[in-house]
């Protein structure tokens, strides 16, 4: 008996040992991310010092850097107004979409489905040339509904891809009672299907918004001037000055900027890990 | 369905059928609310992906340049970029970086996943810890790791050197070609095993328990197990994430653009980086669509089977 849970312990003791090595991996370029922002430049300059904690002092300058001398504050907001939007708007097509898809028999139903699912796989940056055109013609360039306008085209794929698989968990016979009931199909889509599958429609919304949030290419490419930037693209190429003593406010910004996902994933972590698998396995 | 139909047919009857009346028997229609709810997605589809996909395709039969559209000029931009040293190199960089990154991904992937699929303690902190690296916006990650590779003060080979595994001062990371190459390939295993592990530990999951059981009463260890329940288990899940990591992997821009933007010497380019050097920052749009229409091949063939993977499934 005591051989047993001894064996067992030491099972338990290898998988740790094990997994250490990969928490680790993943862990550290936050820690020291977040290190280096509270570090002196003097400290973070020089060979002498360790570099995996503060030495001299905890410092906010880099920080403070971010709030008075550059435009954070604005790409934080420029970052949630269109995040926000183009998750609403997106998730608004998808539930119309997800729910045609998922549900009703109609002709051509499949081959719409392969498309939004091609759509899905198409990469950003096979599309970004073009779309920057598009964008240009709109009369959208270089404001921040360039964004709200094309963040939808990968993420009205993937959402609806990802509540088509809540709607088929949805009972057939819930909505065929409403219908005998005498509920219109809006009603039912609205009043009886919908509510069941709130868990697929936060899930598209946290992906959507962290999507959104984290996206690099369009917003690098169809909004130049700096007023207009995501807080991704605004820390990634306004705060890299002349000098090379800027360190301390890059990776300020950087977590920073990382922080309203960060805070969303913790409170959320088992919507992201549900959502990950469907979207990808299911679907 | 049918039932329902009938119930508003007979209800239509009853009344006299008003102009409003036959609009909403009209809109109850199972095809026409069909069609109409899948028409926004549709539009805005067919205008802000087909549509700039048809328009790369045009772009890269032109000579067209930011400001000036161009005329057609046949296949000229492909000769032209198929005889260009540097786009060659990024082929090669292309296969390199997805080759290796995803092998590394798939065998680190199961590992990890399987570590994480055992019974203990701290079970949903550790699958949180591990995902984080998916979660945070690259492109911030990548500066991190920026400064973690730097050439004066790199953790890496602080610590490195430290521990005797390097003489100093250590490897240039990303001044020199293959160390930027392992590099990038270094982060994008970062940035996507979290995606592999926890999609494959949903995989493993959703193996009946009654299998292993069976295994063991057979005599199988815990090695055989893995190889012949397992890993033929999970042949499905892996072929998915495989396809869906192969296209993402092979079209990367964040971590190249923002760790080495394609050097030392173009050593690290791929496609989208070089693509965007180009037809954005060199403005020859025409060049720029040709290149990343080279995506094209390995995203066809990544939906193909895909498609016949879903339908026969």
């Amino acid at each position: 008996m005591a051989g047993r849970v001894r064996t067992a312990r030491l099972h338990a003791a290898l998988t740790y040992a094990n997994l250490a090595p990969f928490v680790f991996f993943a862990l550290f370029p936050f820690y020291f991310m977040f290190v280096t922002s509270f570090k002196r430049n003097a400290e973070l300059y020089s060979l002498k010092s360790v570099p995996f904690w503060i030495q001299t002092g905890v410092i906010t300058d880099h920080y403070a850097y971010l709030f008075q001398r550059t435009e954070f504050l604005t790409w934080m907001k420029n970052s949630l107004i269109i995040s926000v939007l183009a998750t609403s708007i997106s998730l608004a097509i998808a539930i119309l979409a997800g729910y045609s898809l998922a549900r009703l028999r109609y002709r051509g139903v499949g081959s719409f489905g392969t498309a939004v699912f091609i759509s899905y796989l198409v990469p950003p940056t096979l599309l970004f040339l073009p779309l920057s055109q598009v964008v240009n013609w709109l009369g959208l360039s270089d404001s921040i509904w360039a964004l709200v306008v094309t963040y939808p085209t990968f993420l009205v794929p993937f959402s609806t891809w990802l509540l088509m698989g809540y709607f088929r968990t949805v009972p057939r016979e819930v909505e065929e009672c409403a219908l005998v009931d005498g509920a219109s199909r809006v009603q039912t889509l609205f009043r009886i299907v919908l509510p069941m599958a709130v868990p697929g429609l936060v899930c598209a919304a946290l992906f959507g918004f962290t999507l959104c949030w984290n996206e690099f290419i369009y917003a690098l490419t169809f909004v130049s001037q700096s007023g207009n930037k995501t807080a991704v693209v605004g820390v990634t190429a306004d705060l890299i000055r002349g000098d090379i003593y800027y360190w301390g406010s890059l990776m300020a910004g950087a977590v920073l900027a990382s922080v309203p996902i960060v805070v969303i994933y913790v409170w959320f972590l088992d919507y992201y890990v549900s959502g990950l698998t469907a979207g990808a396995v299911k679907g | 369905m049918a039932v329902g139909q009938r119930a508003i047919e007979a209800a239509g009857l009853r009344h006299a059928p008003g102009r409003l009346e036959r609009l909403r028997q009209w809109w109850e229609q199972e095809d026409v609310f069909g069609y109409g709810l899948i028409l926004p997605a549709l539009v805005l589809l067919t205008c802000l992906v087909a549509y700039p996909f048809g328009m790369a395709i045009y772009f890269s039969l032109s000579d067209y340049w930011v400001g000036s559209p161009g005329q057609f000029v046949g296949l000229a931009n492909y000769r032209e970029v198929l005889g260009n040293d540097v786009f060659r190199q990024t082929v090669q960089n292309s296969f390199v970086f997805t080759g290796i990154a995803l092998t590394l991904k798939t065998v680190l992937g199961v590992w990890l996943a399987v570590l994480l699929a055992r019974d203990i303690r701290f079970r949903r902190v550790l699958r949180g810890a591990v995902l984080l690296p998916w979660v945070i916006p690259t492109a911030l990650s990548t500066l991190g790791w920026w400064w973690m590779f730097d050439s004066l003060y790199s953790v890496v080979n602080w610590t490195a050197i430290r521990l005797g595994i390097m003489s100093a001062p250590g490897p240039n990371w990303l001044g020199q070609s293959s160390y930027a190459m392992a590099a990038v390939i270094v982060v994008n295993i970062w940035r996507g095993l979290p995606f592999f592990a926890i999609t494959v530990l949903a995989g493993l999951m959703s193996i009946p328990r009654e299998f292993y059981e069976a295994a063991e009463v057979d005599g199988a260890t815990s090695r055989q197990r893995f190889w012949h329940v397992t890993l033929p288990l999970l042949k499905p899940v892996l072929a998915v994430v495989i396809l869906f990591s192969t296209i993402f992997t092979f079209s990367d821009f964040n971590i190249v653009q923002v760790l080495t933007r394609g050097g030392p010497v173009n050593s690290t380019h791929l496609f989208a980086t070089l693509a965007y050097q180009i037809g954005l920052q060199g403005g020859n749009l025409g060049q720029g669509a040709a290149i990343s229409l080279f995506l094209f091949p390995m995203l066809a063939m990544v939906v193909f089977l895909q498609l016949r993977y879903i339908r026969k499934d």
